[in-house]
């Protein structure tokens, strides 16, 4: 009997062959005549000027740190989930306080206008 | 040759068979979704003209998959060369990597049934917008990297209602393993909580880019979004990895809310179940192929605000309706499996009207705002 952990590991092996595999294949089967004009980038046929690497609109940073309070506190939410069953009413109305602040969370957010697109 | 080398190929031969499983499946579903997307538009799809597509052209896709494998791989000057490869290489490998927990049927037809099987897939498929930002970026192409910006806010942040709409089967058969929720739903858990399986499934489909929310690859604003300078056999892998994702989903939402691998006649056939479960799932996928025939594409405000207006307060609000009343029943004495069911269903249909009474008030006095905004009509 192996660890279900280790069945794990080797599956995700399997799936990065398979990732792998296709390319392989393609890489042995493709032509391959590199030529400066076929890899230019492309946009829409203009030549492309200015930097590409440029940093984000910080719009998307506001979205990210929301984002990052929602993921954290519902990782705090699985445990609670699975123990459900065996909880009292008492323990989950301690849990419907945690998800109260997290909706007081949003309603902050909301009202900051962090999710207006601007 | 020992024993545990021989545990260790026996589980080789299983991963490399259910690897190969989704994407076999996802041969005949590209086939089945472009003949069901060219009926909505009125054309016929692949047809049998060509001379070795089979009837109803139904090798199509082995037909596109062996030319593409002989399409150059061109890769743009000034790319970032290992990252570039890298990117589709990591989407088919977590696109694939989701099936290790995926219950086909009972015992036997999975290749490990994990103790915290929901919790790897949300992990795993969370993985996947790592991919699109890693193609956006390194390609060095406006597009591409518009495309992986959307990507970062749209697909990261419909995880939030995913995993609070995935708490539910979670807290009614309080198990992680896919297996137990399975074997926990005598009542498919779309019939106990339906507003959960709704927004589960709105945040499934925008997690896999399905039209509506398909703004990191809008194909008619920014070519093909964060895949935009991939050739040959690395546009395929995005291709193939998309499409295995869609029918993840699919799969995923089938042995949440709709039962499994459960069915008449599993018990006598254990492999009865595989045929249940992908039909469930074929139902989903349909469903999501309807969405992309037939809806317009969002802008990403709108996409945004739909996710954090509505489905993350609904996933809030239905998770604790959820919690309070089955506990509340508990306490009061009903115990019964089909009396709880009955009651959390009435609980959510409750949820529902309010939430639809609630949109209908604000999209009405958005409305009213914006009519009152607009100039005076002057007749002459």
């Amino acid at each position: 009997m192996i660890h279900p952990y280790a069945v794990v590991g080797l599956f995700l092996l399997v799936s990065v062959f398979f990732g792998i595999a296709p390319l392989a294949l393609a890489w042995l089967f493709s032509p391959k005549k590199a030529n400066p004009r076929k890899q230019q980038v492309y946009e829409s046929g203009n030549p492309t000027f200015g930097e590409t690497w440029i940093e984000f609109k910080a719009q998307y940073y506001l979205f990210g740190l929301a984002f990052l309070a929602f993921d954290v506190e519902a990782a705090f939410l699985f445990p609670w989930a699975l123990a459900y069953n065996q909880l009292t009413l008492y323990a989950v109305l301690e849990a419907a306080i945690f998800l109260g602040i997290l909706g007081i969370g949003l309603i902050y957010v909301w009202r900051k206008r962090w999710l207006e697109w601007m | 040759m020992t024993d545990a080398w021989r545990g260790v190929l026996n589980v080789l031969l299983g991963a490399f068979a259910m690897a190969i499983f989704p994407l076999a499946a996802v041969i005949f579903l590209i086939w089945e979704a472009r003949k069901v997307m060219a009926r909505m538009q009125d054309r016929l799809g692949p047809t049998n003209a060509g001379t070795y597509a089979g009837p109803f052209a139904l090798f199509q896709t082995f037909a596109d998959a062996i030319k593409i494998l002989t399409k150059e791989l061109i890769i743009p000057t000034g790319a970032d060369r290992g990252v570039f490869v890298m990117a589709p290489v990591l989407m088919v490998a977590v696109a694939i990597a989701v099936w290790a927990v995926i219950p086909l049927g009972p015992t036997g037809l999975q290749v490990v049934d994990l103790d915290i099987g929901a919790f790897y897939v949300v992990a795993i498929s969370s993985l996947a917008p790592f991919s699109m930002i890693m193609a956006g970026w390194s390609s060095r192409n406006k597009y591409a990297e518009v495309g992986a910006f959307r990507a970062v806010s749209q697909i990261v942040g419909y995880e939030i209602p995913q995993v609070l709409s995935l708490l539910i089967p979670v807290m009614l058969s309080g198990s992680l393993s896919l297996q137990s929720i399975i074997r926990a739903q005598n009542v498919p858990y779309i019939l106990v909580a339906p507003v959960a399986a709704l927004v589960f499934f709105l945040a499934s489909a925008a997690e896999v880019g399905r039209l509506p929310f398909e703004l990191a690859e809008a194909d008619s604003e920014i070519v093909a979004g964060f895949f935009t300078e991939y050739s040959g056999m690395m546009f395929g892998a995005f291709y193939l990895g998309e499409f295995i994702n869609n029918l993840t989903a699919s799969v995923i939402f089938s042995v949440l809310f709709l039962g499994g691998w459960r069915g008449p006649w599993v018990d006598q056939v254990p492999l009865l179940g595989i045929v249940w479960l992908m039909l469930k799932a074929l139902l989903v996928f349909n469903v999501l192929v309807l969405f992309w025939a037939a809806m317009p594409r969002l802008r990403i405000d709108q996409v945004l605000a739909f996710n954090w207006k509505f489905l993350v307060p609904l996933g809030l609000a239905e998770l604790l309706t959820v919690a309070l009343v089955d506990k509340a029943m508990v306490t009061a004495g009903v115990t019964g499996g089909i009396e709880r069911a009955a009651g959390l269903l009435a609980a959510n249909l409750l949820l529902g009207l309010a939430v639809a009474g609630v949109l209908s008030q604000t999209s009405r006095s958005t409305r009213q705002r914006q009519s009152f905004r607009r100039p005076p009509v002057v007749h002459p």
